[in-house]
């Protein structure tokens, strides 16, 4: 699911698509740091004098940096954390060089600048993952940038380390060889120079075929999820619409059979959309749900439930459900009506159901003494357990039982909490 | 209290706007007796561009449609005409769609298992500046307020239920009419209607901290 309200945009490092001269690397810069163009491209020429610096540094950011964001993809936040390393070997290198060679700072620091701004600028500008879009971008680098910094896991980001290190320490290498004075060194270090361009192109022949077949298995993973929810639908389809639908084309007749069986498949498909699935021996709102869908089946009446809360199911809270059961049987046989109302509330110190009718209602006083459904079903059963049970009834206007049962406080959990 | 625009003899204009034609015949057909349905509408574009030219008093809106939804219609419609009153008609009773339309501005929600006489009553009422809340809707936001963790919030702008809208919500959600609830609170119809109004109004106001809670807590934003 994609979010429809853009985030505000940071400011990030890009090659702008208007405003350019060759690349846009210096209006991206002027634009980043917020400063006059002419005078980063002044600043660019004027650094050309330092063993054409100018060039080198223009050549690395046209390298790294992407360009401008297009209106559908997402900016992305920045890594500082990982600027950190390559600001600390480039100043570990030019200390180095200082103490090595203090004659030839200037150029070496030239040198030194050049390679850490491509690598920190790999690493810093291409962290993260929904920047991934952009490199099936035709007019976006390809190949070896998309293998260095392309995806955005913990594999990729060792892609970005790697990649980034291996620029840093050609840089390196590259700084001693150039100024060593000592032949065997030289030699030494050009050995290892050439092994790491040898790294470099392996490197490039490789990960794009790597990052396709990550790509790949993505699709088709996707692609399996999508189709066993499809099969789960049809199955559950299958299974229960069609078969309700059958029996009430053959019941056709039968109003109060065709309304038991709508009703019915109504409540299943609704749980099945929209409830998650709790299991009725062990919350409340489950039981209660279990108990009306029991009564609504048997009695072809339907029953509104409205759960406020929920809570695990003990002992006394199965009587609860059970005494509400009780009522709402009660309410199904001898009420006359088509709808009961069923409510229940989860409260910090105790638990109320209310199992409302319109219909016929009664005298409570002229229950015979043999009849056990109030008696021993709600009223007993609700005492046994510490629990009050109420009835208000009066002929022509309804019957309302309220159940309530009072709860230690920390056995009461407010629902959602505990549900998952 | 504003006294609502209807048309002359109590016949209120009424719009209908769903995308199964059958359903829109038969609530023609029944509601025809009480109001006048002055339109139809099958799409959130034609419903849009209609209610906009004919001005009806209450429209019943579709929440789930092809093209959109009743959000859709909702949200447009109340920035051009804000005195068009909204009743949501729906198969669905699921809480992101009820509370989603009410906090759009819908004046009430009912379902489709709904009867005749009460949809009247409810397109009356709706008409009449008042709140048509099922025992459902209320039942979810009690929940919301239910499932509020013990420590208060320190923010002066949070205008919680009091506990007499709590109160009034939680008979509503017992299957109580206004009239009983009256009865039970000793308190008028008119009061009753009131606090309705009152939830209502603090349900769409969309940066109450519970409600956005309880709705990411469902996953429901």
């Amino acid at each position: 699911m994609t979010t429809t309200v853009a985030p505000p945009q940071p400011r990030r490092l890009y090659r702008p698509r208007d405003h350019r001269i060759v690349a846009g690397v210096a209006s991206g810069l002027a634009r980043h740091l917020g400063v006059p163009v002419l005078a980063v491209r002044i600043s660019l020429v004027v650094l050309l004098g330092f063993n054409a610096l100018g060039l080198l540094l223009y050549a690395a950011y046209w390298a790294v940096l992407p360009q401008e964001a297009r209106n559908d993809e997402k900016p992305a936040g920045r890594d500082f954390a990982a600027l950190i390393p390559f600001a600390a070997i480039g100043l570990g290198v030019v200390i180095l060089q200082t103490l090595v060679f203090g004659d030839q700072v200037a150029t070496t620091v030239g040198w030194m600048i050049a390679v850490v701004a491509v690598g920190a600028g790999v690493i810093w500008h291409q962290s993260d993952p929904s920047r991934r879009e952009q490199w099936t971008d035709p007019n976006a680098p390809s190949g070896l940038m998309a293998a260095i910094v392309g995806e955005g896991d913990r594999r990729s980001f060792m892609f970005r380390f790697v990649g980034g290190g291996v620029l840093v320490a050609i840089g390196v290498i590259g700084v001693v060889a150039i100024y060593s004075p000592a032949d065997s060194l030289s030699s030494v270090l050009n050995g290892i120079i050439f092994a790491l361009v040898g790294l470099l192109g392996v490197g490039v022949v490789v990960a794009p075929l790597v990052w396709r077949t990550f790509g790949q298995l993505r699709a088709e993973r996707e692609g399996r999820i999508r189709e066993q929810e499809r099969a789960e639908v049809a199955a559950m389809i299958h299974d229960q619409v069609l078969h309700t639908l059958a029996l009430i084309q053959r019941n056709s007749a039968d109003i109060k059979e065709v309304q038991r069986l709508a009703r019915g498949q109504e409540r299943s498909l609704r749980n099945w959309l929209y409830k998650p699935t709790a299991s009725p021996t062990e919350r409340f709102a489950a039981a209660l749900e279990q108990a009306a869908a029991e009564v609504e089946d048997t009695y072809a009446i339907s029953v509104e439930t409205v759960v406020v809360g929920d809570t695990q199911c003990d002992e006394r809270v199965a009587a609860l459900v059970a005494a509400a059961r009780e009522a709402l049987v009660n309410a199904a046989r001898h009420a006359g009506v088509q709808t009961v109302s069923l409510y229940a509330e989860v409260e910090p110190d105790e638990l109320s159901v209310f199992v409302r009718d319109r219909g016929a209602g009664f005298d409570l006083s002229g229950v015979a003494e043999t009849r056990h459904g109030v008696r021993g079903s709600i009223i007993g059963r609700m005492q046994r357990h510490n629990g009050r049970a109420e009835i208000r009834s009066a002929p022509d206007s309804g019957t309302e039982v309220r159940l309530t049962l009072p709860m230690a406080r920390e056995s009461v959990t407010a629902g959602k909490e505990s549900a998952r | 209290m504003t006294e609502p625009v209807t048309q002359s003899e109590g016949r209120l204009a009424v719009f209908l706007v769903d995308d199964h034609a059958m359903f829109r015949a038969g609530v023609r057909a029944e509601l025809g007796r009480h109001v006048e349905v002055v339109g139809e509408a099958s799409t959130v574009a034609e419903a849009i561009s209609r209610i906009g030219t004919i001005q009806p008093d209450v429209v019943l809106l579709d929440v789930h449609m092809p093209d959109g939804g009743g959000r859709a219609v909702l949200e447009s419609i109340r920035r051009t005409h804000p005195q068009v009153k909204f009743l949501a008609l729906s198969v669905s009773d699921a809480a992101e769609d009820v509370i989603g339309l009410i906090r759009a501005g819908a004046r009430g929600y009912v379902t489709k298992t709904i009867s005749p006489d009460e949809l009247a009553a409810a397109v009356r009422r709706v008409a009449d500046g008042d709140a048509v809340f099922s025992p459902r809707l209320a039942g979810f936001v009690l929940d919301a307020f239910a499932s509020r963790p013990d420590v208060p919030v320190a923010d002066p702008e949070l205008d919680q239920l009091t506990n007499r809208e709590r109160e009034v919500l939680r008979l509503l959600a017992r299957g109580y009419a206004y009239k009983e609830i009256a009865k039970e609170l000793y308190i008028s119809i008119k009061t009753v209607e009131t606090h309705v109004s009152n939830v209502l109004r603090k349900l769409q106001m969309s940066n109450r901290y519970e409600l956005s809670r309880w709705a990411a807590d469902r996953r429901l934003v």
